[in-house]
């Protein structure tokens, strides 16, 4: 893994703590008392902001998981550096598909 | 042999190369008895046909290094009371080194990764006026003190997990190596060290599970050393020196 690698594995992982604490503090109140998928949906279509919230998200996982599915690929499914890097841009592109197709659905934009 | 108490060790010796396969041998049990010693014992009376390597006896050389009861130890210094389980000892070559024959491996990857990670001193353009003055109380000084004692055993190079999924990788002891160079302040190109430790078989590959220093004869830390290289490298790449 080359240094720039590394700072964007790391960086990423920074960028998400507070996502992930803000992301799991919502869940946690928004759900109490129940919520329904239409309620949830009433919620969030339109709003911008948790759009670029989520799309920041998903940009930082994918690229957080991709990186480290370069090194799984290398250290455990005994890839090369080639085939290790694919795979890991295939992942990246695979989370990125996915992520932003559903904050696309949940948010409307 | 002086004689000692009468019980008798049962051991198991890797014999072969890669293929190879364990074999057993009874050897009187001593009191202050290494794991060398049990090991020459099997090689004088036994089975004189029996490979292994050792040097100094003292822990000092780094070349007696095995694998016992399925760690790396340096077996000159490794007392049988302190390692046998149930009166059993089981003794193989050191692990992500290709075999010889018995319980000797080919070093030759784990020297040629010293000098990919520049492991060695560059000096610096022309003669000097004076002596370079490096007081003990410098940071460089200090971070090299603590890196540089290493006996080469390869100890910390069978330990590490890191090795074993990815042979190109460096690896502790080069690395730690490494970090000592670059704080050699009296080096010619210490920039040089990082551009080699960058490399994608480099000090960023390493997971910090810290088997290199657990395992370390003379307690050294080379995941210390590593995470050293790895802020030293991150902040010349924000700088764009390499």
């Amino acid at each position: 893994m080359t240094p720039r690698l590394y700072l964007l594995q790391r960086g990423t992982a920074f960028v998400m703590v507070p996502l992930v604490i803000v992301h799991l503090a919502v869940i946690m109140i928004a759900i109490q008392g129940g919520l329904t998928a239409e309620e949830i949906l009433a919620r969030t279509r339109g709003s911008v902001s948790w759009a670029l919230f989520y799309g920041l998200f998903v940009l930082a996982a994918s690229l957080h998981a991709g990186i480290g599915m370069q090194a799984i690929s290398r250290e455990w499914f005994g890839l090369g550096q080639r085939a290790a890097a694919i795979s890991g841009h295939v992942f990246i592109l695979l989370l990125l598909v996915l992520g932003l197709r559903a904050v696309v659905g949940v948010y409307g934009i | 042999m002086s004689a000692g108490t009468n019980n008798a060790l049962q051991v198991k010796v890797w014999r072969g190369d890669a293929d190879g396969a364990y074999e057993s041998y009874e050897v009187p049990q001593q009191e202050n008895q290494t794991v060398l010693d049990v090991v020459t014992y099997i090689q004088r009376h036994l089975d004189a046909a029996l490979a292994y390597r050792f040097a100094c006896r003292v822990g000092v050389c780094g070349s007696c290094a095995m694998t016992v009861n399925g760690r790396p130890r340096w077996t000159c210094r490794t007392h049988v009371s302190r390692v046998a389980q149930n009166g059993t000892l089981e003794i193989a070559p050191l692990q992500n080194l290709p075999v010889i024959r018995d319980l000797v491996t080919d070093m030759t990857p784990f020297f040629e990764k010293w000098q990919e990670a520049r492991g060695r001193f560059v000096p610096g353009e022309g003669p000097r006026d004076t002596l370079a003055q490096v007081p003990p109380e410098q940071t460089e000084r200090a971070a090299a003190s603590a890196a540089i004692e290493c006996i080469n055993c390869g100890v910390c190079y069978s330990a590490c997990d890191v090795v074993a999924w990815r042979e190109d990788y460096l690896g502790p002891a080069a690395l730690n190596r490494a970090w000592a160079a670059y704080n050699d302040v009296r080096d010619g190109d210490r920039t040089g060290v990082l551009k080699a430790v960058s490399a994608a078989s480099g000090c960023n590959n390493c997971h910090t599970h810290q088997s290199c220093a657990e395992h370390c004869p003379v307690t050294l830390n080379p995941t210390f050393s590593i995470a050293g290289l790895k802020r030293a490298t991150l902040k010349a790449s924000l700088k764009g020196e390499l």
